[in-house]
């Protein structure tokens, strides 16, 4: 086994830059998409029984594998099939999708005895809505953001195959020269990066929400 | 640059290499991955489910296997015993597993608890009521969980033609190779499709199977819900 730890101490630089590019290029999607999924998500479940509907075809968009967007969306973004741009934008129109179910079922969640105490104590639909079903559904938007940003980081290094791959480029450095050091640091710091980032929005979820009484959940 | 001309030339989907030889590949990989995969999860999931353990297996698994990169998997396993045929269907059949396993205990925890406990009373055998009342309600789920599986395969597969295995991402390193973006395009175009329409063919069947596991009149609800037709 090729194995070299002097490799790593030597471009450790290296590593860190890829690190950072790493969590950007995950992280960044996950908050456009947040930002995207809420109101979409409201939307959607105003509409009721058509709310499945749309559900079904976020459905299926999620179901496209990564690398297929990943090499796809250069055509339709008239973008460079390198450029970390596709990366992001697919990755913000998964987590959208994932997210933007999390918010419906969150919603949906809130049980129609509460919905309605509290518009018989007068909340009009907008302060019900921030006030009383927002709120009440935070629990599992956070438990869908958990899940999208771990997703996340794992998908980046998909894309070092057609692009920049940030901790990728660890992996296919080390398949290129069958050189198992920087194989193994990436994956080590990719599942790192993964635990930490799931850990963080955990303490900001018990930050937030400390009424949240916190079960096992997903 | 026409981006769908290597996609709507009939040349590139006959012959050796072409689009059909390579989707046959891609869905060879897929079934063989995931059959091996449902074998091993199905029966222990079962076994799980229905001595009621597996509840922290099951968060525990499913959320560590998400945070792991497929690509550096399928690099390193490619390193560690090579990249030909049957080990990258090893490493397949590994990432599905979870999945499958995962949602076949949540289907088993979903039986109603009274039937069950019913059931018991009754003198149903172990067998018997994992025939009749908690397989028929985990049926929906374990459809639902095999759809994910073969979605995320369908992927993985993809991927692996980057480690010299065969399968519709063969046009991607082509393309990439050759710096023919149109043979890259009609690879992912292909790729979504064939995802696509595996998605919704199990989702069609995991309503079905809901349906079945539904009582069909109100009256006889309870009785319905507690024991399948044998």
């Amino acid at each position: 086994m090729n194995l070299d730890w002097s490799w790593l101490s030597r471009n450790l630089s290296h590593v860190a830059v890829l690190t950072g590019q790493h969590a950007l290029l995950a992280l960044a999607p996950v908050l456009v998409a947040l930002v995207v999924a809420v109101p979409v998500g409201v939307l959607i479940h105003r509409t009721g029984w058509a709310s499945k509907g749309f559900l079904a075809v976020l459905g299926v968009v999620y179901a496209i594998p990564a690398l297929a967007l990943f090499v796809a969306l250069p055509a339709l973004l008239g973008t460079l099939l390198l450029d970390p741009i596709n990366v992001a934008v697919a990755l913000s129109v998964y987590s959208a999708a994932s997210l933007v179910r999390s918010v419906v079922e969150g919603l949906r969640s809130v049980s129609s005895a509460v919905t309605q105490s509290a518009s018989a104590v007068g909340f009009g639909g907008v302060r019900r809505l921030f006030r009383v079903e927002l709120p009440l559904a935070m629990p599992t938007i956070f438990s869908g953001l958990r899940t999208v940003t771990v997703t996340n980081i794992a998908l980046v290094s998909v894309s070092v195959l057609v692009g920049s791959g940030a901790l990728g480029q660890l992996f296919s450095l080390g398949f290129d020269q069958s050189f198992y050091t920087p194989l193994i640091v990436g994956l080590a710091l990719s599942v790192i990066l993964a635990l930490l980032a799931d850990l963080i929005i955990v303490l900001i979820r018990r930050g937030a929400l400390p009424w949240v009484r916190v079960r096992r959940t997903a | 640059m026409n981006v769908f001309g290597y996609l709507l030339d009939p040349a590139h989907w006959s012959g050796p290499g072409s689009i059909s030889s390579l989707l046959l590949q891609h869905l060879a990989y897929v079934g063989v991955a995931v059959a091996l995969a449902a074998v091993v999860a199905i029966p222990l999931g079962l076994l799980l489910g229905h001595a009621g353990r597996g509840a922290f297996l099951a968060t525990g698994l499913r959320g560590g296997v998400r945070a792991l990169p497929t690509v550096g998997l399928l690099f390193l396993a490619a390193l560690l015993v090579g990249a030909d045929a049957v080990n990258i269907v090893v490493v397949l059949a590994l990432l599905a597993l979870p999945v499958i396993l995962v949602a076949t205990v949540a289907g088993m925890r979903r039986a109603d608890p009274p039937a069950v406990v019913s059931a018991r009373g009754l003198g149903l055998t172990a067998g018997q009521i994992v025939a009749r009342i908690e397989w028929p309600s985990a049926l929906p789920l374990v459809v639902d969980g095999l759809r994910r599986a073969i979605v995320q395969v369908v992927g993985t597969v993809t991927i692996a033609a980057f480690v010299s295995a065969g399968g519709l991402g063969q046009l991607l390193v082509r393309g990439l190779a050759e710096k023919d973006y149109p043979q890259m395009f009609a690879g992912a175009l292909v790729v979504a499709a064939l995802a696509i329409a595996v998605h919704l063919l199990f989702s069609g069947l995991a309503l079905l199977a809901g349906r079945r596991a539904r009582p069909r009149s109100r009256r006889t609800a309870p009785a319905a819900l507690a024991v399948a037709p044998s």
